[in-house]
């Protein structure tokens, strides 16, 4: 695996990564921010050791409505995840959806996944996927539900006990030959929004695509990601958190952290190891642990990344 | 117009039927008459598919008012949208189909509303 992001500043002094690593792995993640640093550990242990300070969970991409082979029955598995989530001995104080939580916007697939979400009685903020904004209208099922107090086509911001939350949507109006897209309004709301945060508030920045780019190939980043990456530059904690790619994926540069989550209905292949991005079909008796554990960590200088493991089949 | 057509049984059916149309509607549906014979010539040939996020071929050349046919046989949805926005599908499911008829001669670059990154072209003579 090699570095492509190390280089040296204007000091010739080298600036290597503190962190770079790739996890395949995980379904449900819990974040905990303690001391202004979020960190995140696997549901299983959340629950043999109860986090101190504040905690909020991240499902990615239910995909409600695929039947396809990858996955005939993508509610079971969120349900799966659900019921791992109301196991849990302490309760997170909200959670995050990170889009695609139908395959096509239809109301029954908003209907099914939202009865199953709901049995969390956890608040769920959500932005959209591309699957989420494909009915006839073109996002207004997704927006008369979950568009109430947000902004254009669906994007706010909140603030959880001393850290601010920033929730994108960079999945419509999508360019020709380009990847997500968050446009100039979005930016410039974006641009008045941080007007008031102080420096040393952590802020944690959630949306569907990547926000930074994995995998142009397969439409795996964001053309104007880097530009919300250079108005959190000078933030001392930031956490980017994202779906889409149905798998882990995790950076740490500077005072960033970059992660993708698992999807909670089928895998997708490691970049550019298949023909295409599409649905992963593996045997059946293999999918939940491919929901989980395989795990891949760098470590570069001194510094280490806890591999973190799990599976919803719990293997 | 009707030299056009391709040769062969299936198409010979669509000329009776449309012959026959065209003698019970009378001339102000010479349109309607058009497109069954778009239809047919698109029986031909003039079909995208899509397969693992690409469409095939990627530059479709076809002639003035031939009706081109997206087929979508991924296990993912896509959206065929013209760059001008002159024409857009609706999501297309897996098995799902798509047609434009294309009456003016042009270049039309189109992507897929999903996944930009997916592109193609239709160029009608
Ligand atoms: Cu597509």
């Amino acid at each position: 695996m090699s570095h492509p992001h190390d280089e040296s500043d204007s000091n010739g002094v080298s600036r290597r990564h503190a962190l770079e690593c790739m996890i395949w792995a995980g379904t449900g993640l819990l974040w905990t921010v303690a001391g202004g640093v979020p960190k995140s550990m696997l549901l299983t242990e959340a629950k043999a050791a109860t986090p101190t300070g504040f905690s909020f969970l991240q499902i990615s991409d239910s995909h409600i409505g695929f039947d396809k082979a990858a996955n005939p029955h993508a509610l079971d598995t969120l349900k799966e995840a659900i019921d791992k989530i109301n196991a849990m001995p302490a309760k997170p104080a909200f959670m995050i959806h990170t889009g695609d939580i139908t395959h096509l916007s239809k109301d029954s697939e908003f209907d099914n996944a939202a009865q199953i979400i709901g049995s969390t009685k956890l608040q769920t903020f959500y932005v959209p996927g591309e699957h989420d904004m494909i009915d006839p209208d073109q996002g207004k099922a997704y927006l008369d539900r979950y568009g109430k107090n947000t902004k254009g086509s669906g994007w706010y911001s909140f603030d959880q006990n001393g850290v601010h939350f920033i929730g994108l949507v960079n999945v419509v109006n999508l360019k020709a030959g380009g990847l997500g897209l968050l446009g100039e309004e979005q930016l410039a709301w974006l641009a008045d929004d941080l007007r008031n945060i102080s420096k040393s508030t952590p802020i944690v920045v959630f949306a569907h695509i990547p926000l930074w780019t994995i995998y142009p190939q397969w439409g795996w980043g964001t053309d104007d990601g880097g530009r919300v990456l250079d108005m959190l530059k000078d933030y001392g904690s930031v956490t980017v958190l994202n779906g889409h790619i149905h798998q882990i994926v995790q950076k740490v540069e500077g005072n960033m952290t970059f992660h993708t989550a698992r999807s909670v209905a089928f895998p997708q292949p490691e970049p550019g190891k298949a023909a295409s991005p599409g649905p992963m079909v593996v045997p059946a008796d293999k999918l939940r642990d491919m929901l989980g554990l395989t795990s891949v960590t760098y470590t570069v200088g001194k510094h280490d990344l806890a591999i973190i493991d799990t599976t919803l089949s719990g293997n | 117009m009707w030299k056009r057509l391709g040769i062969g049984r299936a198409c010979a059916c669509r000329i009776e039927r449309s012959r026959r149309l065209f003698l019970v509607l009378g001339a102000t549906q010479l349109l309607a008459a058009t497109l069954l014979l778009a239809a047919a010539r698109a029986d031909d040939g003039a079909s995208v598919t899509i397969d693992n996020f690409t469409f095939s071929p990627q530059t479709l050349t076809v002639a003035a008012g031939t009706t081109v046919v997206w087929k979508n046989n991924d296990d993912i949805p896509h959206l065929v949208v013209a760059n001008d926005k002159s024409f857009r599908s609706k999501a297309l499911d897996t098995d799902d189909s798509y047609s434009f008829t294309f009456t003016t001669p042009g270049t039309y670059n189109y992507f897929c509303g999903l996944h930009p990154h997916m592109t193609g072209t239709v160029v009608v003579k």
